[in-house]
């Protein structure tokens, strides 16, 4: 079931760790009967990747979605991200590595009402030990990067879908994460919408960000460079079908 | 372009989270719903603002006590005359000198020896203005106390009019009264102009001053006063049912120590026939009243305080519970399960501050509010205004445990899915 990433493996400088390494990850529920959720599976996701996982609802994407943001354990297998294994570490460990190295972007943007964008995007910064004097900095930082400097004091219930998810894009990147983890990021936006908001992922792509979305929607997953399926708990990598230069403008 | 730099190779395995940043999230997330956040803090306020109240009254009431207890009782002494062993033999056991005696003491302000003269049974026993007209026009059982002319001294008296008798008209036995404001318009003596004369049993005295008030015995205003001396020139010494007592009016402070003197001055050789009644230790008054009303009122604020942090347990509660995705947000976002906690705790201890600081206030100014009705002085000890929001902190901190465990609990994975 390997499948090595479409980067070699350079031997002339150090290579960075990929960003994410399964060794036979799985993950079995426990209590009679045992229901095998993902079942054991290797994949490798390298530094500036852009990695789509498909599926219907049930098959265990949103399992997999929960080992890989370390919100989950398996229950087999070494999870290897940025090259420390997150088995090895504790419970306040893995917290640490997901506050620092993942960024969160979700179906339902889960931003806090109440708050405005810009304090919505500190707020990934308050867990990770950024001083408090350059929080907003690098807040507007993100905001601007995501075309949303005009809105910096709109609080979510007065912005549209599509830039409720910018905020929280701009909260999943402001950490500068190694991996961003969309979970449907356009489940709950019109297609217009959903299309600005898939230019935005291919432009962080393109900033060097390695991105893993998760979806449904073929034309999503069409987006990224490599697909992987998940079907019945089984992970597959197929190949793209389309052009990456067709897919990025 | 920009390029995303990758973080430190090496991970820091911890989050950190600094009180401020506790402080201002909490403050976040109280300010998300400030209504609610002002009901639930109600308990609070109550019980604190009860508890400010009761002790602050408490106090306010002790200090009224102490005033009234400086002013009167504090400088009084009263000496009974108990005979000792030989109260059938002598019916009088205060010396003739006993007011010059006890006013030599130090701190003695004024002292006199009076009882109440028993006309009950002699031939004529009422006292009134006029010699013409029936016996049964006078006052029948009008009080007549013959007293030392140290005695009007020490029950601070007002004079309506005229004068008190003095050393000399006790000397010389003269027949000379002073008559209480009550008795003397019952008698229907409204002036001295004309120099009345009252008549007890028969026997004319000359009325030589009115009593408008006085601050000590009471009674005296439905009494006529005449010199110990000429009563007992008349009447003889004081019956068994009323025998001879000793006022005496001191210094601040120094009556204890009198009432000690009081006895050996009086009659070296016969101690053990007077009995000293010295006032009652302030102390003990003091706290004989803080005990009784204040601890039933304490309890009382025990209680609103207990419902008060029932409130903020129920609504923080409620809270964690409608916040579900914002925590599994946070844990997402890098905040371990102590963070949660500390936020909550954190949240519901402000609230119990807020409401503690809120409650301090009102308890003051019900205390000062009822202060100024009774014209009293507000008196709130600084180490209970001080205390109160700590208090209330308190209380929304052990409000805040059980629901900060269960927003603790709560699995990122499960609240993210909603």
């Amino acid at each position: 079931m390997t499948e090595p990433g479409p980067a070699p493996e350079g031997a002339t400088a150090p290579p960075p760790p990929p960003v994410i390494e399964f060794h036979g990850v799985g993950l079995t529920y426990p209590g009679p009967p045992p229901v095998p959720a993902l079942l054991p599976c290797d994949l490798t996701v390298l530094t500036g990747d852009y990695v789509t996982v498909v599926g219907p609802s049930g098959s265990g994407k949103s399992t997999f979605l929960n080992i890989a943001g370390l919100l989950d354990r398996p229950t087999s297998g070494r999870y290897l991200l940025d090259g420390v294994d997150t088995g090895a570490v504790g419970d306040a460990g893995r917290t640490a590595l997901r506050g620092r190295r993942i960024g969160f972007v979700f179906q339902s943007f889960h931003l806090l009402p109440h708050r405005s964008a810009l304090e919505n995007v500190t707020l990934a910064l308050l867990y990770n030990g950024t001083p408090r004097g350059q929080r907003l900095a690098l807040a507007r930082e993100a905001l601007e990067r995501v075309g949303l400097g005009h809105r910096l004091d709109a609080v979510p219930s007065r912005l549209s879908g599509g830039e409720r998810q910018r905020v929280a894009i701009a909260r999943a990147v402001v950490a500068r994460p190694s991996l961003l983890l969309c979970d449907e990021p356009t489940g709950n936006l019109d297609t217009v919408t959903a299309e600005s908001v898939l230019s935005l992922l291919d432009q962080l792509h393109g900033e060097g960000m390695t991105l893993l979305v998760i979806t449904h929607d073929r034309e999503v997953a069409a987006r990224g460079r490599r697909t992987v399926t998940i079907r019945d708990g089984v992970l597959r990598e197929r190949e793209q079908q389309h052009e990456e230069s067709g897919v990025r403008t | 372009m920009i390029r995303f730099r990758r973080a430190p190779r090496v991970p820091r395995l911890t989050t950190r989270m600094s009180p401020r940043d506790l402080v201002s999230e909490a403050l976040g997330g109280l300010l998300q719903r400030p209504g609610r956040s002002a009901l639930t803090s109600l308990g609070t306020v109550l019980g604190v603002g009860t508890f400010v109240a009761v002790l602050g009254l408490t106090a306010t009431t002790s200090a009224q006590i102490d005033s009234t207890f400086n002013a009167l009782t504090a400088t009084e002494v009263t000496v009974e005359d108990t005979g000792g062993g030989d109260a059938d033999d002598v019916p009088l056991s205060f010396p003739d000198d006993a007011q010059q005696r006890v006013e030599k003491l130090h701190g003695v302000e004024h002292a006199g020896v009076y009882w109440q003269v028993g006309l009950e049974g002699r031939e004529d026993d009422t006292v009134r203005a006029t010699l013409t007209g029936d016996a049964g026009d006078g006052e029948r059982g009008a009080s007549v106390v013959a007293a030392d002319p140290g005695l009007l001294g020490a029950v601070e008296p007002t004079l309506r009019e005229g004068r008190l008798f003095g050393a000399w008209h006790s000397e010389h036995r003269q027949p000379v009264a002073v008559l209480g404001a009550g008795l003397a318009s019952r008698l229907g003596i409204t002036s001295l102009e004309n120099a009345p004369a009252v008549h007890i049993g028969g026997r004319a005295f000359t009325v030589v001053g009115i009593l408008d008030d006085v601050e000590r015995q009471t009674s005296l205003l439905l009494s006529v006063i005449v010199p110990r001396t000429t009563a007992e020139d008349i009447w003889g010494p004081p019956d068994d049912s009323s025998r001879a007592k000793m006022l005496v009016s001191t210094d601040v402070g120094a009556a204890r120590q009198i009432a000690d003197e009081l006895p050996v001055a009086l009659d070296p050789a016969h101690q053990d026939r007077f009995g000293a009644v010295p006032p009652p230790d302030p102390k003990a008054l003091r706290s004989s009243v803080s005990n009784d009303l204040g601890q039933l009122f304490l309890l009382l604020a025990c209680v609103c305080l207990v419902i008060g942090a029932v409130g903020i347990a129920n609504t923080t509660l409620v809270a964690v519970l409608e916040r579900t995705p914002e925590i599994g947000l946070r844990r997402a976002l890098g905040a371990r399960g102590i963070h949660v906690t500390g936020q909550f705790l954190t949240e519901s201890a402000v609230l119990g501050l807020l409401g503690g600081l809120v409650g301090a206030s009102v308890g003051t100014l019900v205390v000062v509010g009822v202060a100024v009705a009774q014209h009293w002085t507000a008196v709130v000890e600084p180490l209970t205004v001080a205390t109160a929001p700590a208090a209330g902190m308190l209380t929304g901190l052990l409000a805040g445990v059980y629901p900060a465990w269960r927003a603790a609990r709560i699995q990122p994975v499960e609240a993210l899915r909603r």
